[in-house]
């Protein structure tokens, strides 16, 4: 009896203990936001009025109009947006494409060729940004979106897509093939119309990364893009944030249109996200 | 005989399948040599030249490695990055285990603990490093202004010398620990339910079959998260180029931010690609270490 009591009691310690933890590092993770959404509608003057308001007294709901007075925002959103969609379009199609022939098609030399693929995406891409550099300056590409386009598609990102891929493709029966095959489908018609369509949580999965990874680049927009108009969100901002100073509530509205739609496509496909992100499992 | 047997069925693709095989992967392979293989070669030569944005460059050899060896802010920098590192991977590991642990109990409300943590990964570094560069400023900062609550004056977090790179770990730390977190979730989930049982049946506590069941099962993950962690952590850029560009007086400029600086900035290409290359050989020999261990494990699993 004791012994179940006591059992009791420790079990509901031990929840009250985990429910203070996480919500103790919830709330840590959820401030910013809330601070963030808060300081975007205040008057300037409020933002360092002691104590802190998390409701601002008064709604200032010119501070994200400013913004797009201030900076080309709507540029830099159309940028990342079309950028991330050519980036994930092409990743997924071509890497696809060569993740099914790794894990299907049998020809010379396939896994020389997969293994160097796979080691090179240990290269730093810090490591080949300055040659790159220079390549783009002789092509006349510095100050076009061509660089942001094409490195991801074929740099590592790409070579990650390749490796998601195949890792899918060769877990589909070979039977489904071998059946097109003697009805004397070709190996496109297999690919595009048999295994692309099995291997959509695949697909959807590598969209999910290539897309967030590429919404986030900050690097190579940084060294190949110099005019305002061209830059993405992440070095738009940055570059905002260098001279503001503290005009904190001008960025807070900047960063809040820059979040707010990632936020919502991020709860309505949370279980996908998640769950992507556990099956490719280790990414920085 | 197997294989023969295999093969003379493939024998009539075979010339196909060449073909198509490599049709496949061209696109990719011709990316891959133009945009990663030829920029890595040409890395390295650069490397052993005095290469400037103008003008001709010349060959000069280990030159400039031998100045890395002798220029004192590559090894604060160096100092620097280790201690950014040194920082966050145990602080992001304790604790994505921590919060893996307990939300792998079944509790109401899980749901929405697991989204909170994990809306940092979702946002971009930028603006999050934006928005934590605003809750450590000196005046209007959240954090000092919760400080004067208690009547503490805060410090100018960002701005001092001692305090600058701690705040830069844990803006960092809180960014990505949902990262490994849903990593370790999935390797909890993987671990056999039979093994608990039989953990207490043979009497063990709680404790006890976290460190002799849950622990040992979940340590390959564990390892890879770290050497993933800790090659992400010797790259770190973003954060540091928002929140503090390096200062105050150098005390957070990392490796990465160096090289950036002395390529495009000072544009002194030739020495910063020897500095790429110092990040290249130190991230080379971790993923080195962890295909080793890799590669012991998937032994050990087949084999057990």
């Amino acid at each position: 009896m004791k012994a179940t009591h006591n059992g009791a009691l420790r079990r509901s310690l031990g929840t009250v203990g985990t429910y203070t933890i996480l919500s103790v590092i919830s709330l840590i993770m959820i401030i910013p936001f809330l601070w963030m959404l808060s300081t975007s509608f205040k008057e300037p003057q409020k933002i360092f009025t002691y104590p802190p308001q998390l409701i601002p007294s008064t709604f200032r709901f010119e501070n994200y109009t400013d913004v797009f007075k201030l900076i080309p925002f709507e540029w830099f959103y159309f940028n990342s947006v079309y950028i991330a969609f050519l980036v994930v379009g092409g990743t997924v199609f071509f890497a696809s494409l060569a993740g099914y022939a790794f894990a299907r098609i049998p020809f010379a030399g396939r896994n020389i060729v997969f293994l160097i693929l796979l080691s090179a995406m240990m290269i730093p891409h810090e490591v080949t940004a300055i040659p790159m550099f220079l390549f783009m300056r002789e092509l006349g590409w510095i100050d076009t979106h061509l660089p942001l386009i094409l490195l991801p598609i074929f740099g590592a990102g790409g070579v990650f897509g390749i490796f998601v891929m195949r890792q899918f493709f060769i877990t589909i029966p070979k039977e489904l093939e071998e059946a097109a095959m003697i009805d004397g489908c070709n190996r496109f018609r297999i690919y595009g119309q048999i295994m692309l369509p099995i291997a959509k949580p695949g697909l959807a999965t590598l969209t999910i990364f290539t897309f967030v990874t590429n919404w986030n680049e900050f690097f190579d927009p940084l060294i190949f893009i110099n005019t305002r108009k061209l830059m993405t969100l992440p070095l738009g901002l940055s570059l905002f944030t260098d001279e503001v100073g503290t005009a904190w509530h001008h960025l807070m509205s900047a960063t809040v249109m820059a979040t707010v739609p990632l936020l919502i496509i991020f709860f309505l496909a949370q279980r996908q996200f998640i769950e992507g992100v556990a099956m490719t499992g280790l990414k920085e | 005989m197997k294989d023969k047997g295999k093969q003379r069925r493939k024998g009539p693709l075979t010339r196909e399948a060449q073909i198509t095989g490599w049709l496949f992967i061209s696109p990719m392979l011709l990316g891959f040599t133009l945009l990663l293989l030829f920029p890595m070669g040409l890395a390295l030569y650069m490397s052993f030249t005095d290469w400037p944005l103008l003008g001709d460059h010349k060959f000069i050899g280990i030159d400039n490695y031998r100045h890395i060896m002798s220029d004192a802010l590559f090894w604060k920098v160096l100092t620097n990055t280790v201690y950014f590192t040194v920082g966050l991977v145990p602080l992001n590991i304790i604790l994505a285990l921590l919060l893996a642990l307990l939300l792998s109990k079944s509790l109401r409300g899980i749901g929405f603990f697991r989204t909170a943590i994990f809306v940092p990964v979702m946002t971009s570094l930028i603006v999050w490093s934006i928005v934590w560069k605003y809750m450590f400023a000196t005046d209007s900062g959240l954090i000092n202004q919760l400080l004067m609550l208690f009547n503490i004056k805060g410090p100018a977090w960002l701005y001092d010398t001692d305090l600058a790179m701690p705040a830069v770990i844990v803006t960092s730390v809180l960014k990505n620990v949902g990262l490994n977190m849903v990593l370790f979730i999935a390797a909890l989930q993987q671990v056999p339910r039979s093994l608990y049982e039989a953990a207490t049946l043979d009497g063990a506590g709680k404790t006890k079959s976290f460190f002799n069941v849950t622990l040992p099962m979940i340590t390959p993950t564990v390892f890879l998260t770290v050497v993933m962690t800790v090659i992400g952590s010797l790259k770190v850029f973003g954060q540091i180029f928002v929140m503090t560009q390096g200062g105050p007086s150098n005390s957070t400029k990392v490796l990465v931010y160096y090289i950036w600086e002395k390529a495009f900035k000072l544009f002194q290409l030739g020495y910063a690609s020897s500095l790429a290359f110092v990040l290249f050989f130190v991230v080379l020999v971790l993923t080195l270490i962890q295909w080793q261990l890799r590669k012991r494990w998937v032994f050990n699993e087949s084999d057990a």
